[in-house]
């Protein structure tokens, strides 16, 4: 019950600030120079007097800019973020139609990412001092400064150009190609995400390594792979989660640029182009649907903490 | 719940390990010159870049390293080399503006809020997040994006986006020292809250400060190459590490040298900044000593 009030409570937070972005991202509009009737016809060239008329009837453009923000507001909780300057298409349609590739991506990412990230770091935090934990640290270190596309044009030129293992651009078409295709922008966009994690995960296994019950559970004789597996990867488990939060907001401006640098049509892509070309409806969708990303995420996160430390369930509302 | 990366995080050497060498230490010493290089290279880059990086000889375009050119030149002809030399600048001096703007403007509110408490702190915490709903970088695409782009505009921008990490860092480094007894002391002889919070606890969280600067500066650098390697920062043209990644991209197999040579200078950079960082951390907090 405790926990139902938690989880309302974060509920109501997540809406009150998802309405605070939706008004800024609506104010997006507003904030690019020029008339918005203009830009939203796609530049003056196309503003013919008419064609103005309409766009302002079609935006309520002459009503004031809450009253304009509320049109909006209605039509986005319908899923209508209105039509993109560039392909006169729906922007729901142009988003759901780039989305898989970035999900596909960020999902492989993320398998290579736990696959790797949470056995080096827990071999890191328990041969703590030995050769592989410093490399293991150093790694991190670097894997976490190094900007994403310094190690895109790095992979691509060691594995596509000189070892043609891979291609260097493109999404590829089938499901077997598609994965071949998105491997090495994949394997990039781990990289920053295996050093925030396996850090983390070398930091928190130290930290349990020490703990009273580790040592008692060694005394006891229980088998390595219970306590290492058992006790020290679960207590573990709970630091590594709390900066799950920071690699997903590292993963999406990741991607943004991972995409770029493979030339990959996603999301990524989507928003750089309607960036340059000031298509204003599309950037707000991406923007909006980012926030409403990284805002569920985070409310997850708090969810699953309950889920996995029985002692915070006790201490909720105290 | 903050999902920044705390400073222990980032350290090298965690709390626990068996203590090392006095002072800064071989690499970091390493880092600090490669830095101390790059600004000198900054500052004289007019005397020692073989050409004018802006130069466009087009019967010399896509060559590969040679006497005449080093590293080779671009699709417009112009001297990789030198486009790297003077490339310095805009990677040095824009990181270190935003790092130090939002250092400035985060220890501030920092300070403020975390002294201060009541309503300041709440306002200037729910803005905070409401900033992170949105990463940063993606931020500053839309922003600059829709402002119509420059590099000055993305330092300006950065430093808005970059504060509000800082805040929460110093934030609660604030918050563990106010219960301390000597802040209780230095109230109890009378002293206003706006000194003690300036004189007595701002010394006491520096160590906290000016390694969050240096991190700072690594995320400007990362974020204003990014933003030139989308097209978003620097005006085509210039000579960038970021830009020219990005335009040479497509010569990758004529001209390697175009590409990762900038790529590899901003990770060099990056990573040599991230070492400092932790490095003066553990040296001004004196954890060292502690143990």
């Amino acid at each position: 019950m405790k926990i139902a009030i938690f989880v309302a409570r974060r509920l109501v937070a997540m809406v009150a600030i998802l309405l605070v972005v939706s008004f800024l991202v609506f104010c997006l509009l507003s904030l690019a120079p020029g008339d918005p009737a203009i830009i939203l016809l796609g530049g003056p060239s196309k503003a013919t007097p008419e064609a103005v008329a309409k766009v302002r009837a079609a935006y309520h453009l002459d009503e004031p800019l809450i009253a304009q923000y509320w049109y909006w507001l209605q039509g986005v909780l319908r899923f209508d973020f209105g039509r993109s300057i560039r392909s006169q298409l729906p922007v729901f349609d142009s988003i759901h139609e780039r989305f898989p590739i970035t999900a596909a991506l960020a999902v492989y990412s993320f398998i290579i990412t736990v696959v790797i990230a949470i056995p080096l770091g827990l071999a890191a935090g328990v041969r703590r001092g030995t050769r592989l934990d410093r490399t293991v640290t150093a790694g991190s270190l670097i894997g976490f400064a190094a900007p994403v596309f310094a190690l895109a044009v790095f992979l691509i030129y060691v594995f596509a150009v000189q070892l043609g293992w891979f291609p260097v651009y493109g999404a590829g078409k089938g499901t077997i190609d598609r994965i071949y295709h998105l491997t090495l922008p994949a394997i990039t966009l781990a990289i920053g995400q295996i050093a925030i994690i396996a850090r983390q995960t070398r930091a928190a296994t130290m930290d349990v390594a020490t703990q009273d019950y580790v040592t008692f559970a060694r005394v006891r004789a229980v088998p390595a792979r219970t306590v290492w597996g058992g006790y020290v990867l679960r207590n573990a488990s709970l630091p590594v989660i709390t900066i799950s939060g920071l690699v997903l907001a590292f993963a999406l401006t990741g991607a943004v640029l991972v995409e770029q640098s493979f030339a990959l049509p996603g999301l990524g892509t989507l928003l750089v182009d309607s960036v340059n070309a000031l298509d204003v409806p599309v950037i707000q969708a991406i923007t909006l649907l980012t926030a409403f990303v990284i805002l569920s995420f985070n409310l997850i996160i708090d969810v699953a903490y309950f889920a996995l430390d029985p002692r915070l369930r006790r201490g909720v509302g105290a | 719940m903050t999902f920044d990366v705390r400073l222990s995080d980032l350290s090298l050497e965690q709390p626990g390990d068996e203590p090392g060498r006095e002072g800064l230490g071989v690499l970091a010493w390493l880092c600090l010159g490669f830095v101390v290089l790059l600004a000198v290279v900054a500052v004289i880059a007019p005397l020692i870049a073989p050409y004018d990086p802006y130069l466009q000889t087009i019967v010399d375009s896509n060559q590969g390293p040679s006497s005449k050119h080093l590293l080779g030149t671009d699709e417009l002809g112009r001297d990789i080399w030198s486009q790297l030399i003077y490339g310095t600048r805009t990677a040095l001096v824009g990181p270190t503006i935003v790092a130090i703007g939002a250092g400035l403007l985060g220890t501030f509110l920092g300070l403020l809020t975390g002294f201060r408490g009541g309503w300041v702190d709440g306002v200037t915490m729910r803005v905070i997040e409401i900033v992170y709903a949105v990463p940063p970088l993606i931020v500053a695409i839309v922003l600059v994006g829709i402002l119509g782009g420059g590099y000055w505009l993305a330092v300006v921008v950065l430093i808005f986006l970059s504060a509000p990490a800082d805040v929460r860092v110093v934030r609660s480094a604030v918050l563990a020292q106010r219960e301390l007894p000597y802040v209780a002391a230095a109230r109890a002889v009378g002293l206003r809250g706006a000194r003690v919070a300036t004189r007595h606890v701002l010394p006491n969280i520096t160590p906290t400060v000016s390694a969050n600067v240096l991190l700072q500066f690594v995320g400007a650098l990362v974020a204003l190459s990014g933003l030139a390697f989308l097209g978003l920062g620097v005006a085509p043209g210039t000579p960038d590490w970021g830009l020219m990644v990005a335009e040479n991209r497509s010569n990758l197999d004529i001209n390697p040298w175009a590409v990762i040579a900038p790529a590899l200078l901003i990770t060099l950079l990056a990573v040599s900044v991230t070492i400092l960082g932790d490095r003066v951390y553990e040296l001004l907090s004196g954890r060292r000593s502690v143990g």
